[in-house]
């Protein structure tokens, strides 16, 4: 085994949990590496901030990162953890095994996506998705845009969009007038996010926002023409280019379970120190619990400290931790999902988008393993991805653990292995 | 026993599933138990490959006869189903496999079962996706696969159509000829019983000789038109699966999806359902040693299950030696899918006491049990 490839502390996600704890990790002068599946730094909220940050936080943490000594995997993905200690990963093509002592798990959240009629449609999509899309560059310039769903990201995505120029024709979330208005009283209990809130606000002048309104259906022909909202009384029809819809984040948990971590109501279990329940396994950030940037970056922190040992500097950062978690539990209960968004789909439409599995088919199985299968739903290259999510807020279905690989690889890189594991 | 009497069957696996269709077509009042999901274990986990092998008269029996019964099944298979009479291929790589090419086309054709010879040439047209330079192979037309979960739901959709009771998610405590206790301590009381638990039957049947033989599959992403046969090697027979040794196989199959199920791997006394990495890796070797290309394809799952194998690789069909009522079906090793129609059928015989089609001798658990000590249950 080439020592170039064993680290003492690898994380994996080089979003703002994984950032912070490589640079509080690489304070101990160890060996860090940090992998990413994505071309850069940065994760889904800081995506091509690596190179020209824009934001605050960004700014700051980039600053930090440049400060410290890391290494950092572009381009790789982790596939499986065949033992203790050691990591399969593909790098642009190749199979390639990584060794650490300790390991910090960041990889985030992706968007929840719920069924309705029509959002199969092409120009359909997640929000976060469409504003990678455009950062990507995807141009939007002029493009009527409906941005619908749940939670803070819609904010931020529609400030982007607008800012690149689309026209936001409407802001919808689905939470109650009266939860968002409580939730923003509260905001004062987190300075920061006063500051954040103001920033959104002003980015957002103009842009016709309403509470307690979701989506119902997407019409079109070939490709999205209209989205047609309610608000739980009258329905109307949007004419729009683009629909931008996430009705809020689901942990990446796979590769924690990959690895036989706990979970508890979906989010992995950690101690004070981020420690799951697995030796030397770490986790921080989103995976541990949906609480937004400033949860992400201190666990991280306390994820980079611990790991290295230094357990007075990870204790400091408690109380930062503390306050982060009361405004994650107001930010969860304020967006709570409304039930009437479990109903939305109709018995044709699809669930399951990597096996056409429409919602009839699951509606009266008894179980996610007997739709698995029975209709095949979540045997797809996404591994229930996104349907795992979805249906466990339409019929109230646990997971239970994933099978290898953790993503698909070539087979040939199953046949990858290290000869001192023979 | 009287038809109208009442059965519980112990197990919701295809076995299970054709039992209980079976037995309720023939007047039984059939109540199915099981603590997971129909289907879910052994069922699921395997291929659902339904060929006749050669390796005993008996298991040939077995297979035609059950075989058979899939043929008149399958227009009446829902699409989700998927048979699909794909042709089994066997492959020889070298003088010594052709022999048992030919060896064993003499043996299919002395039965009336129609096997092709091919040659080196005719294996590449046939799947040009295997390596070059193979010795030939032998064609088995009128083998099939299925998808065996959907395949047991519809086995005990017609049972339920019929009259049968399904329970699912009701684990089983202890069973005797006359009643199963459940874990609840709640007792289901009947005329017969049949314990068709799969590898976990002996936990409920004490002195059954079955082990579990665990094995690993990978399924790919979709490739129409890959594969067309479900392609083996022939050291299948000869070198590994034969011993008690972990050993691995050459062994492709085509789903009706485009996807590709690779397999296979034996390995016994192993408890633990997790991947073995060291053998999935000679696993895929083999394979791709077959069929190169393959190494390139998106393999998007890989799980693991537990198969039924008693002493002499036959499955144990017919009334307990010893505790009267009591019947058992489990021991069908990699030929589940495909014997749990005509273990259906001889279980059948065994409660109606109607002749069967095959003799069901070969099969019957006294073969196994005769010198064991049994403890009663009563």
């Amino acid at each position: 085994m080439a020592a170039s490839d064993a680290f003492d502390i690898l994380i994996v996600g080089a979003g703002p949990a994984g950032l912070a704890a490589a640079v509080t990790a690489s304070r101990s002068g160890k060996r860090v590496g940090v992998i990413d599946d994505n071309l850069e730094a940065g994760g889904q909220i800081w995506r091509g901030e690596a190179t020209k940050p824009s934001s605050r936080e960004a700014i700051a943490w980039f600053e930090r990162v440049k400060q410290v000594r890391f290494e950092m995997l572009c381009s790789t993905q982790i596939f499986g953890a065949p033992a203790e200690g050691m990591l399969l990963a593909d790098r642009v093509g190749d199979a390639i095994t990584l060794r650490y002592q300790h390991l910090i798990l960041a990889t985030g959240a992706r968007e929840l996506f719920l069924p309705f009629p029509g959002w199969t449609l092409p120009n359909v999509m997640g929000a976060g998705g469409l504003q990678a899309m455009v950062k990507g560059g995807l141009p939007i310039t002029g493009k009527r845009v409906v941005v619908a769903g749940s939670g803070p990201l819609l904010l931020a995505v529609a400030a982007y969009l607008k800012k690149k120029g689309a026209k936001i024709e409407l802001l919808a979330e689905q939470a109650s007038a009266s939860s968002i208005t409580r939730f923003a009283a509260n905001l004062w209990r987190t300075p920061s996010k006063i500051v954040q809130a103001i920033d959104l606000k002003y980015s957002l002048g103009g842009v016709r926002q309403q509470n307690g309104c979701w989506p119902v259906e997407a019409l079109g022909k070939d490709r999205l023409e209209a989205v047609v909202m309610t608000d739980g009384m009258k329905r109307w029809s949007i004419e729009c280019d683009y629909l931008a819809c996430g009705f809020g984040l689901v942990p990446n948990v796979e590769l924690a379970l990959a690895f036989g971590c706990q979970t508890a109501h979906g989010f992995v279990t950690v101690d004070g120190s981020q420690l799951t329940t697995v030796p030397h396994v770490y986790a921080s950030g989103e995976l541990t619990g949906i609480g937004g940037l400033e949860l992400s970056l201190v666990e991280g922190q306390i994820a980079g400290y611990a790991a290295t040992g230094d357990i007075v500097a990870a204790r400091e950062l408690f109380p930062d931790r503390e306050r982060a978690l009361s405004f994650a539990r107001r930010l969860a209960k304020a967006f709570e999902l409304r039930p009437e968004l479990r109903s939305l789909a109709h018995p044709d439409t699809i669930v399951c988008r990597c096996e056409d599995v429409p919602h009839k088919a699951l509606a009266h199985r008894a179980s996610w393993l007997d739709a698995k299968l029975q209709t095949r739903c979540g045997m797809g290259p996404c591994q229930g991805r996104i349907c795992g999510a979805a249906a466990e807020v339409l019929y109230g279905w646990g997971r239970t653990s994933n099978r290898p690989p953790v993503l698909p690889v070539p087979l040939g890189h199953l046949s990858h292995q290290d000869s001192k594991l023979s | 026993m009287k038809s109208a009497g009442r059965v519980a069957v112990v197990g919701a696996g295809i076995v299970g599933a054709a039992i209980a269709r079976a037995l309720t077509s023939d007047g039984f009042r059939v109540t199915v138990i099981d603590s997971r999901p129909i289907g879910s274990g052994a069922t699921a986990a395997g291929m659902g490959h339904i060929p006749v092998m050669d390796d005993s008269e008996a298991q040939f029996a077995l297979c035609r006869y059950s075989q058979s019964l899939w043929d008149e099944l399958a227009d009446r298979l829902p699409a989700s189903v998927e048979f699909d009479r794909c042709g089994t291929l066997w492959v020889a790589t070298d003088d010594e496999e052709m022999a048992e090419v030919h060896r064993k086309k003499q043996f299919y054709d002395e039965r009336g079962l129609e096997a092709r010879v091919l040659d080196s040439k005719q294996v590449a047209e046939a799947e040009p996706n295997l390596r070059a330079g193979l010795a030939g192979g032998l064609v088995i037309p009128r083998d099939q696969v299925i998808y065996p979960p959907c395949a047991a739901q519809f086995l005990l959709d017609e049972a339920v159509a019929g009259g049968a009771e399904v329970k699912i998610g009701t684990p089983v405590q202890a069973i005797d000829g006359r009643s199963v206790t459940l874990a609840t301590g709640k007792k289901i009381e009947a005329d017969a019983v049949v314990n068709a638990a799969g590898w976990q039957a002996v936990a409920l049947t004490p002195g059954l000789v079955v082990r579990p033989r665990k094995g690993h599959l990978v399924i790919t992403d979709r490739y129409p038109g890959y594969l067309h046969h479900q392609v083996l090697e022939l050291g299948y027979l000869k070198s590994a699966h034969g011993s008690d040794h972990d050993s691995v196989a050459f062994n492709v199959q085509p789903r009706r999806t485009g996807q590709l199920l690779v397999g296979s791997s034996r390995q016994f006394d192993v408890s633990d359902p997790k991947v073995d990495n060291h053998i999935l890796k000679r696993m895929i070797d083999r394979a791709v040693e077959y069929m190169p290309g393959i190494a390139v394809l998106s393999a998007i799952r890989v799980w693991t299950g537990f198969r039924a194998a008693t002493p002499d690789s036959l499955p144990v069909i017919g009334p307990h030696p010893e505790i009267d009522g009591l019947f058992l079906a489990t021991g069908h090793e990699g030929l589940g899918i495909t014997t749990s129609l005509g273990t259906a059928a001889l279980i059948s015989a065994h409660l109606t006491g109607q002749d069967a089609a095959i003799d069901p001798t070969p099969y019957l658990p006294s073969r196994l049990m005769g010198g064991v000590a049994v403890h009663h249950h009563e």
